[in-house]
């Protein structure tokens, strides 16, 4: 945790993004616009994990993609450690990218099936000009896919060779080869089987841990940012419904929003296990 | 709709005049034959050459030519005399385009109907003799050049110089207004020859569509639905693959209408195609400049109207 | 678990393998369960379990050149997979219907929902003229809810929001009352609120209707509020099968352990660590000796490398039946480790270090 006087991370304040609204193949009149994001102000602290949880239109994903520099907003400010950044350009782009990495949805699309995992790893450094030494580069894509959990031989190994849970391994460590400060993972396990989805969200929780990551989680799914985050904001219709630290919100939610989407959660009856550390068997 | 159709008909005449443009410059510019020479025939004199060129207004510097013809076309709607023949552009034009038009869309009904039937079926049955004997087919019949197909064709079906003398031969088209039977018997083989090539590029895109289609959830849940499977294949998934087809037989008959230079020529039928050759042998700018411009409108109107047409296909491309 | 009547649906030891190039592959191998009308089994599995294979080939979509079946799906008696192409066309989207995962695609792009409805009603019953079908079609939309449901008949899927579309493909699999309803993840592609107003939409027509339903998920929380027995399914089979309520209550199968440990719950403590099961699902080919979960299962033993379990009902509870080689007093005593926190190894060694358990069914010697 920062600070008090510390700027925050990463912010973004009154932050509206609107895509336009066409009819017709022919006219294209414009309709109107649709507000993705409409007026959000939000701040990432250092070393936390936040989560944005939102349904479909919500503009989460819209959000995050503006805090990483990948679309102009209509309006507002983008910060970076109290810089404005918002219409960042080439050096000081590539900079920030170094420093701000994604984590995609889909392991599958977001990996060119072209390339070797080994390359895509790689490819970080290539872009920013590091490691330029072969060899030094295959040493260190081998160290990322251990620190994944995954084997070094897997370098040479295609993407539609291994698993989706693999996959997404493999994306993970392509996002944290270059050391990133800020980590945004955009529905990094919707697409993973259940049983996968756990080894993926613990290996994030770890290298969060190893790393000092601050993490960004981007999700649909309430019980997954609760287990993965610090502090978590709820987004609807392109607007920030409610910002509270997890506890909090998830015991006491303040919007009626945000009881309407726990109260939709299905609950699986039964003992819900209690942490490993209690040494008291408690069931709630 | 009002304001995109009169937009794209603005930019359709701006197109127009470049194209005509363009026709001048290549006429003029590069190395051709000389129409005054041509006209005049071997063992002219200097000073007969030198009247023609003034006759037919070759004299005068290149862009005051252009101006004429550009002024003349859009406040006269005159497309100027030939040089060869003396007929009016526009006249010879209409005369031809009949028949054109009756080898085009003869043609596109046929390959259609053939197109259609033999893509669905190579596509359902993926992989059995009917699918590689299409294939084979197709392969064939994109590989023929036209102008060997049609030459093939009258060796041996012409009735005049025919193996099989079954159909009539080169040369021997008449209007429909004129002879109805003769003028369909003349265009049977000119219409097989023409539809042969477009025939096997549409059945291998139609089955390439529908094999895509068929693995589609759509389809399975027509299946689910206990639709009949003549039903799931004809109107589910026909429906949805051959959106593609549509607007390029659209693009294809306009490109068409322009003339089939080839099959015009090798089966002597007298529409723009074979109007255009000729006019080119002759260095005959005026008329080559007009079944050019006719070319170039039939293109940009098949275009508008392809573009309108997909909208009423595809219900998706009407918003973003 | 069987209801005094006959049972709508009643699949026994159904088998599904296809042949491919790399082997055959054993999609479904011996899954037997039955559904009542009116009541509602829920079948859960990850991808590869074989829960959609068996519900396709259910409604014959599986059938082909390279695929090989045996076993009975009897509905109402009558069996599925002796039935002739043409019987099975004709209880397909009639007696027995299907919804599917994702509803964008599977409606038809290029043709109005009404028109698609209207169709499933037709081919079912040809005299009906295409006025009244489409006049059914609206009300079937009313039935499930679809707001403005005159005007939407009209409107193409893509018009149309996530949770309307899967109300128009389940008013479509509705239309000519149905006896079996399958449901293959409805509700998988939906937002949460639309989730919960889909599930009580089907809960409702199931009961309006009489129907049998099969809700198809990977989602334990779906299960848990929809549906009124479980069959958990691994590897092509089942590995267990029970009222939900008791499934939830005591757990048999380390499977399901692991699924229950394994996902974040909003019940639980905040903070509360995962235990992912390790590994991955097997391959269907060369599926692994033995018990199909033994490489992934921290509880394995010598012999579980060897002899493959049957699923068996529990000496106390008929209606639940595992398909595991421990004992069931030891995989009570495991359980009881799990819910109180303890990781899976910490649960295995306590339970082997109390010894031999003195229990009704077959003791397991410890390893």
């Amino acid at each position: 945790m920062t600070a008090a006087d510390a700027p925050p991370l990463a912010a973004v304040e009154q932050l509206v993004k609107r895509f336009p609204l066409t009819r017709g193949v022919m006219l294209r009149r414009r309709l109107g616009e649709v507000p993705a994001v409409d007026g959000v102000t939000l701040h990432v602290h250092e070393g936390e994990s936040l989560g944005i949880v939102g349904e479909t239109g919500s503009g989460k994903s819209t959000l995050a993609r503006i805090l990483l520099n990948l679309l102009e907003p209509t309006s507002g400010i983008v910060r970076w450690r109290g810089e404005d950044v918002t219409h960042a350009r080439s050096a000081q782009l590539a900079a920030l990218r170094r420093k701000r990495q994604l984590v995609f949805q889909d392991p599958m699309g977001s990996l060119n099936p072209r390339k070797t995992v080994g390359a895509a790893i790689a490819d970080p450094f290539a872009i920013h000009g590091l490691l330029p030494e072969r060899a030094e580069r295959a040493r260190r894509v081998g160290e990322l896919l251990e620190q994944v959990g995954l084997e070094a031989a897997l370098a040479n190994r295609y993407p539609h060779e291994l698993s989706g849970g693999m996959r997404q391994r493999v994306g993970i460590a392509r996002a944290i080869a270059l050391g990133p400060e800020l980590l945004v993972a955009d529905e990094p396990v919707s697409a993973l089987d259940v049983s996968i989805q756990a080894q993926i969200l613990t290996l994030l929780r770890e290298l969060r841990r190893e790393l000092g990551l601050t993490l960004v989680l981007i999700a649909h799914d309430l019980a997954v940012v609760r287990h993965m985050c610090d502090r978590v904001a709820v987004m609807r219709h392109g607007q920030l419904v409610e910002v509270a630290p997890v506890e909090e919100l998830y015991r006491a939610p303040r919007a009626d929003y945000t009881r309407e989407l726990l109260a939709a959660v299905p609950r699986i009856p039964g003992a819900a296990p209690a942490p490993p550390q209690s040494s008291s068997s408690s069931s709630t | 709709m009002a304001a995109y159709v009169l937009r794209r008909v603005l930019w359709g005449l701006v197109l127009l005049v470049l194209v005509s443009l363009l026709t001048f410059v290549v006429f003029y510019v590069l190395p051709t034959a000389d129409p005054a020479q041509l006209r005049a025939g071997r063992n002219a004199s200097p000073a007969l050459l030198h009247e023609i060129r003034r006759t037919l207004g070759l004299d005068r510097p290149l862009p005051a030519q252009y101006w004429t013809f550009l002024s003349q076309l859009l406040f006269h709607a005159n497309l100027g005399f030939s040089y060869y023949s003396q007929a009016s552009v526009g006249s010879l034009l209409l005369d031809r385009l009949p028949a054109t038009i009756s080898l085009t869309v003869g043609a596109v009904v046929i390959w259609i109907a053939v197109a259609v039937p033999l893509g669905v079926i190579s596509a359902v049955r993926r992989g059995t003799w009917v699918d590689k004997l299409t294939t084979g087919g197709a392969l064939l019949g994109i590989s023929a050049p036209v102008y060997w197909l049609g030459l093939v064709a009258l060796y041996l079906f012409s009735s005049d110089i025919g193996k099989f003398p079954l159909l009539p031969g080169a040369g021997s088209y008449v209007p429909l207004t004129q002879d109805p039977w003769k003028w369909f018997t003349s265009l049977i083989l000119p219409w097989l020859v023409l539809a042969s090539t477009f025939c096997a590029v549409y059945a291998r895109l139609l089955r390439g569509n529908m094999i895509e289609v068929l693995s589609e959830d759509y389809v399975r849940t027509a299946r689910a639905k206990g639709l009949s499977e003549r039903r799931v294949v004809w109107r589910h998934a026909l429906r949805a693959a051959v959106t593609p087809l549509v607007t390029l037989a659209g693009l294809d008959v306009g490109l068409l209408l322009g003339g089939a230079v080839l099959t015009e020529t090798v089966f002597g039928i007298p529409g723009i195609g074979a109007l255009n050759y000729d006019a080119i042998l002759h260095a005959d700018y005026p008329v080559i400049q007009g079944t050019v411009l006719l070319a170039a409108i039939f293109v940009i109107v098949a275009n508008l109207l392809v573009d309108i047409a997909y909208a009423y296909l595809d219900p998706r491309v009407r918003e973003r | 678990m069987s209801a005094t009547a006959s049972p709508a649906l009643h699949v026994a030891d159904l088998r599904v393998a296809f042949e491919t190039p790399d082997g055959l592959l054993q999609a479904v191998d011996g899954v037997s369960f039955e559904v009542a009308a009116g009541r509602t089994l829920g079948i859960v599995g990850e991808s590869g379990s074989g829960k959609t294979v068996a519900a396709m080939t259910a409604i014959g979509l599986t059938r082909g050149a390279r695929v090989r079946t045996s076993g009975h799906v009897l509905l109402d008696g009558e069996d599925l997979l002796a039935a002739s192409p043409a019987r099975l066309r004709a209880l397909r989207g009639d007696a027995l219907a299907m919804v599917f995962q994702d509803p964008l695609s599977a409606l038809h792009p290029l043709m109005r929902v009404g028109d698609q409805i209207a169709e499933a009603v037709r081919a079912h019953r040809p005299g009906v003229s295409k006025a009244a079908a489409r006049a059914r079609a609206v009300e079937l939309l009313e039935q499930v809810a679809l707001p403005d449901a005159g005007r939407r008949a009209g409107a193409y899927p893509h018009e149309l929001s996530g949770g309307m579309r899967q109300r128009v493909t389940i008013a479509m699999a509705l239309a000519n009352e149905p006896r079996v309803l399958i449901a293959d993840e409805p509700t998988t592609a939906l937002d949460v609120t639309v989730q919960k107003q889909i599930l009580a939409l089907l809960a409702r027509l199931r009961d309006e209707l009489g129907m049998a339903m099969v809700l198809i998920t990977h989602d334990l929380g779906v299960v848990a509020e929809a549906a009124d027995e479980v069959a958990v399914m691994y590897a092509g089979r089942i590995v267990e099968q029970a009222p939900a309520a008791e499934l939830f209550a005591a757990p048999q199968h380390p499977y399901t352990w692991g699924l229950l440990r394994s996902m974040p719950r909003l019940e639980a403590p905040v903070g509360a660590e995962l235990v992912p099961i390790p590994g991955r699902p097997p391959s269907l080919i060369h599926p692994p000796s033995g018990c199909r979960f033994h490489p992934r299962c921290p509880y394995a033993r010598e012999r579980h490398r060897e002899v493959d379990p049957a699923l068996e009902p529990l000496a106390g509870a008929p209606s639940h039946r595992v398909a595991c080689l421990l004992s069931e007093a030891e995989r009570r005593a495991i359980w009881e480790q799990l819910a109180a926190g303890a990781s899976p190894e910490d649960a295995r060694a306590a339970v082997e270090s109390a010894g031999p358990v003195p229990s009704a069914g077959a003791a397991e010697p410890p390893a």
